[in-house]
Parts: structure tokens; sequence; C-alpha cells
């Protein structure tokens, strides 16, 4: 089966900030001063006519992956191939069949209208004017754009403008789209159409690929084909979410709601403990626990710990894993 | 080739569109020819202070200064227009690494997107000269002979794709650069009105500085547009230090320096853009 994306060992360095005569010493390079490695040995293959997400926190290396893939970025050493071509060589066949998507972006030329914005991109893929048109009008009204399509881009909403980035990464047909984060601080009603849209044309166009970042877990589990879970640079599981899920379904997952707590170290020493995380709600002055566990048993030592610290505990649950349990047991925290 | 047009007239067509709309169309009518006429009073008032401290002949020397400068108007705007594209896509629009990953010719976008400002300098040359000729007493003495029109349409399509040759070499530079763009803009401007003999002539820079200029393409462009456009003024008094040079041994010059420059900006901007995508810094936004 033909690839839509391939990478073998992929990997990119980026030096960082220092000054050209002097080596960076190891607490410079601590704090981010120094080389940082974006991505380490990535490999994945994505064949042609699949969903496929890229899951990890911010800073993971899911847009590193994405810049390389889009030609914006070389990478230090490994290789990509798009298309069949090679990210480093070949860039102009690789262009001519992609298309990218960035959330949370507000770009755009303001004194254009937003339907013209569009078209411009439209003609630099070369696509027939009036076709373009007629493309851009109906795809306006698919992400409920068509009533700002005369206005200037610069009196759009960011939402606005994030859902004319959406047309503007549809109206050129792709055969492969990448969509990074796309959306990131959209409302639920926005988000929920252009997901269902992704959807929808992959469904339609037999053959398209969709490379796919995010760090919203339903949305990855939703959508996706397949999943690669990404973290520091690496990939640590690439399967279909329900595989991903039964990995963890063998483990047991606890939920837990209990006052603040100001240490939560001990935890992994617990025997039957393979991984957990706390999140603080510092509103609500609670920390919120999920434990991986091997079995029931260690539960009753995990809440006295709790106890022992003088915290109450609100509430406990047992629950299904989700997909962030199973990038808790692999690396030991959540998301946020 | 139906590629590099197809992208030569999209980014003219941006071009256009971000530099005539951002107001009301009658008021940018107004605007472009304000603009040249405000410049040709502050340069009337300049040469009334020279004449007035210096011992200058008052009327060729005038004449030299006021069509040089005219020409001159088309340099700010298309070394503007061409390398600050870059650092606009980036910054202000964010839209670059769209652009860039499209599939067209980034240095052809960035020659076509300096188009309008092309035309908008060229309408400010057209009201500049003809407010020199027909307004300003004593007029100066603008006139083009039929058998010259050939070569100063040469000239001047050399001296604009030279201009162009000159924006996108310094565009190249500006991939890897964050917060000295301005600085460049205002900058190399200013070395070729030195240089170039636009205010005064080569000979008057001392020592081998005067050899700065012959090395600049635009010299020999601004040299060759007053040769043709100032028949009958008095500019042969008027030690140029290319005097002895006949008008098609000018234009050759033109057209040596600028496929030389041709060649060094396609150099530069590849140069430029591979180490901005091996850096990261395609996309870069600094803020600054």
């Amino acid at each position: 089966m033909p690839y839509a994306v391939e990478t073998r060992d992929l990997t990119r360095i980026f030096a960082g900030k220092r000054h050209w005569l002097r080596k960076p010493d190891p607490e410079e390079v601590e704090r981010g001063v120094g080389p940082t490695t974006a991505l380490g040995g990535v490999t994945v293959q994505i064949p042609e006519g699949e969903l496929f997400g890229l899951l990890g926190p911010n800073g993971a290396g899911k847009t590193t992956l994405i810049k390389i893939l889009c030609t914006l970025l070389l990478p230090t050493s490994g290789e990509a191939f798009v298309a069949g071509h090679d990210v480093t060589k070949d860039v102009f066949p690789i262009r001519q069949r992609i298309g990218m998507v960035s959330g949370g972006e507000t770009t755009g030329y303001g004194l254009l209208t937003a339907r013209e914005n569009i078209w411009m991109f439209s003609q630099f893929y070369g696509v027939p004017s009036k076709v373009a048109k007629e493309r851009i009008d109906g795809l306006m009204k698919v992400f409920g754009l068509w009533d700002r399509r005369d206005a200037k881009v610069r009196t759009l909403s960011t939402g606005q403008r994030q859902k004319m980035n959406m047309v503007r990464g549809f109206a050129t047909d792709p055969d492969i789209l990448f969509l990074d984060e796309p959306t990131l601080g959209l409302d639920v009603n926005a988000a929920r159409i252009i997901r269902d849209y992704v959807m929808k044309w992959l469904k339609e166009n037999k053959g398209k690929t969709v490379l796919l970042t995010t760090h919203y877990m339903a949305e990855a589990d939703e959508m996706c084909d397949r999943i690669a879970i990404i973290d520091n640079g690496k990939i640590l599981a690439c399967d279909t979410p329900e595989n991903l899920k039964r990995t963890a379904r063998m483990d047991t997952t606890f939920q837990l709601e209990v006052d603040a707590l100001r240490n939560t170290d001990g935890f992994t020493a617990i025997p039957g403990v393979k991984n957990f995380s706390s999140k603080n709600d510092i509103g609500k002055n609670m920390t919120h626990l999920t434990f991986i566990l091997d079995g029931e048993a260690p539960v009753a030592d995990i809440l006295s710990r709790i106890m022992s610290q003088g915290s109450k505990v609100h509430s406990l649950q047992k629950s299904e894993p989700t997909l962030e349990d199973v990038f808790i047991r692999m690396v030991g925290r959540g998301f946020e | 080739m139906s590629t590099f047009w197809r992208t030569f007239k999209v980014a003219a067509w941006l071009g256009w569109e971000m530099d005539s709309n951002w107001t009301e169309p009658w008021l940018f009518i107004i605007y472009s020819i304000v603009k040249p006429i405000a410049a040709v009073f502050i340069l009337v008032l300049m040469y009334v202070v020279f004449a007035a401290i210096g011992n200058v002949r008052p009327q060729p020397l005038f004449d030299f200064m006021y069509v040089g400068n005219a020409f001159f108007i088309f340099v700010g705007s298309t070394l503007f227009g061409t390398f600050q594209v870059i650092q606009s896509d980036r910054e202000w629009y964010q839209t670059i690494r769209y652009v860039y990953i499209s599939p067209i010719s980034f240095y052809v976008y960035v020659m076509g997107r300096a188009v309008s400002k092309i035309i908008v300098a060229s309408f400010a040359v057209v009201i500049t000269l003809a407010f020199g000729a027909f307004v300003l007493n004593p007029p100066v003495p603008i006139t083009i002979s039929w058998s010259a029109v050939p070569v100063f349409i040469v000239s001047f399509i050399l001296g604009l794709f030279c201009l162009l040759a000159i924006g996108i070499t310094l565009g190249g530079a500006t991939f890897l650069m964050a917060r000295h763009t301005q600085t460049i803009a205002e900058a190399v401007p200013g070395i070729f009105y030195v240089f170039c003999g636009v205010l005064f002539p080569l000979s008057v820079l001392p020592g081998g500085l005067s050899d700065v200029g012959k090395v600049i393409p635009l010299t020999y462009w601004f040299d060759l547009s007053r040769r043709l456009l100032l028949p009958s003024a008095e500019l042969q008094g008027i030690q140029t230090g290319l005097g002895g040079f006949s008008d098609l041994t000018i234009l050759a010059f033109l057209a040596i320096s600028s496929v030389a420059f041709f060649g060094l900006s396609i150099a530069v901007f590849k140069a430029g853009e591979y180490l901005a995508r091996k850096a990261g810094k395609i996309d870069m936004t600094t803020s600054y």
C-alpha cells in the first residue's frame, strides 16, 4: 500500500539561542538556551486514505513534525517522504499535493475580504477561478462563514478567521491535509462543524489523507483511524484508538477528587501503582488524581496516604480507560 | 513557465489590493498626486539653500538634481516593495507559511508583490517630471526625441529589473533577520542616494568613492535617463564621471550589471531561503 506520509528515524534539533563565541553551560541548556531536541527519531507510516492523529501535550513535537512534512523546516537527520517525495529535495511535487491549516491563528491579509483571501490561495494552486469561487462559496456555507464572505479579514473575529483558514485548507482540494490543532480555541459548535466536515470529506473522497495533531483526547478518539502518542519528540505508541485503550484496559483506572494535596511524591512507591497524574484546581482548592493500577488492591494504601496529609476524599470512581489514561500509563503525567 | 506567470499575476494583484485598498479611491488618488508634488517642494527648497550657501551654476545643476530625484522615487518604492514582503508576510499578516508551502516560486511571488509599488512610483515619477516641465519657473527642459525612445524604454526596463534584483537580494538576507529590516529599508536607498549620482555628480565624491558608484548599475540608469530626457540642458558642463561613454555604452554597462545582479539575487535568495528553512526561521514571528 502506498504511503501518503512516511518518516524514518526523523530527528530535529533546534540550536537554540546562544552566543556564537562560547559554548552553553548545562544550566543554560536546562533553561532552553541551548540545543533542544524537538523530534528524536520519529518513524511513522501513514497509508493513503487514513485519518491519522498525533496526540501529545504542548511541546511534544507535533508541530515540528508537521512543519517538516509541509517543507517549511528541514530535519536534522533521518528521512521523510510525502506522497513518495523526499521533503528535503522534491518540494514542488509535495507542495502541489498538500494543504495545511494551523489552529489558534489569526492569519490573513486584513485589507482583503475573506473570500478574496481564500481565492488568492486557490490561485497559487492553479485551481481555475470559477471552480475555486464555487468551491469557496460552498465551503463558506458549511463552515458558517457565508454571511461574512465579503467582510474584510481585519473585521473578522478570531474564530471566524480560523474558519476562514479551514476553508482555505479545503478550497485547494489537497490529497494530503495537515491539520495542526484545527479546533484550538474554537467554541463547541464550531469545533463540531470542523470535526464533522473533516470526517465527511475523507469519507466522500477516497484516497485523501489527513494528519491531525491535537491535544484533545476526545477529538483524537472520535476522529482518527490510528493515533500516535508523542511526547518529548518520541512516538510512545501508535495504534487504533480502540487498541490503545485496550492496553490500558488491562490495568485498573481510578479517578479521585481530594482536597488540595501539598505532596504527591510518594504515590509511585505504593506497590501496584503503575503510574498516576495529578491536576490542581486552584479555584476549588482541590486536586484531581488519576491512578493506573495493577488491580484494586493499592486503593487502600492510596487513600491512607491522602488522608495522612489531612486531605479529604470527595469522590472516588473506577473508570473506563480513555486515551488520557493510555498517556498517563506511558508517561506518568497528564496533558495539562 | 505557467506557474511563474500565475504566481506573478496573483502576487501583483495582492500587492495592488494592499497598496490601493487602504482608503477610499478618491483619497488614494489625491494622496498619489500630492505626495510627489510635496517631495518636489522639498527638493526646490533644498536647492535654494544649496544655491544660497554654495557657488553653484543654477539651472543645469537643478535639472540634474531634479531628474535624478524623480527617478530615485523608484528606488525606495521598489526596494521596499520587495524585501519588505518577507517581513510583512511573516510578522504582520502571518501568512508566510501558507504562501511558502504553496506550489509557487517564492522568488517570483516577491517580485510580483513589488509590481504595485512600481506602478504607484511610476505615477509619482510622471507627476514629478510633469510638474518640473510645466509648473516650475524656469521649467526643467524635459523632452525626448523619437530616436531616443527605444533606448529609454530598454534602459527603463533594465533599471527596474535591476532594482527588483537588488531588492530580492536583500530579501534573501531578510529571511534570516528579525528586527533589522527597517534599518535596511533606510540605509540601502541612502547609500544609493549618495553614490549613484542622484543629488550631485559622482565626480564631486572624494578619492575612490566615485568608483563605488560605478559598480552600482543604478548609476548608469540615472545617468542615461538624464541624457535622454534632458538633451537640451547644459549637462555637458557637469562632470558626471561618465561623460566619456556613449549612450549605448552606458546601456551596455546597465545591461551587464543588471544580469549580474539578477544572478546574484537568485543565489542570495536561495541561500537565505535554505538557511532559514534549516534554522526554522521561515515562519518565525518575533513581534519586533
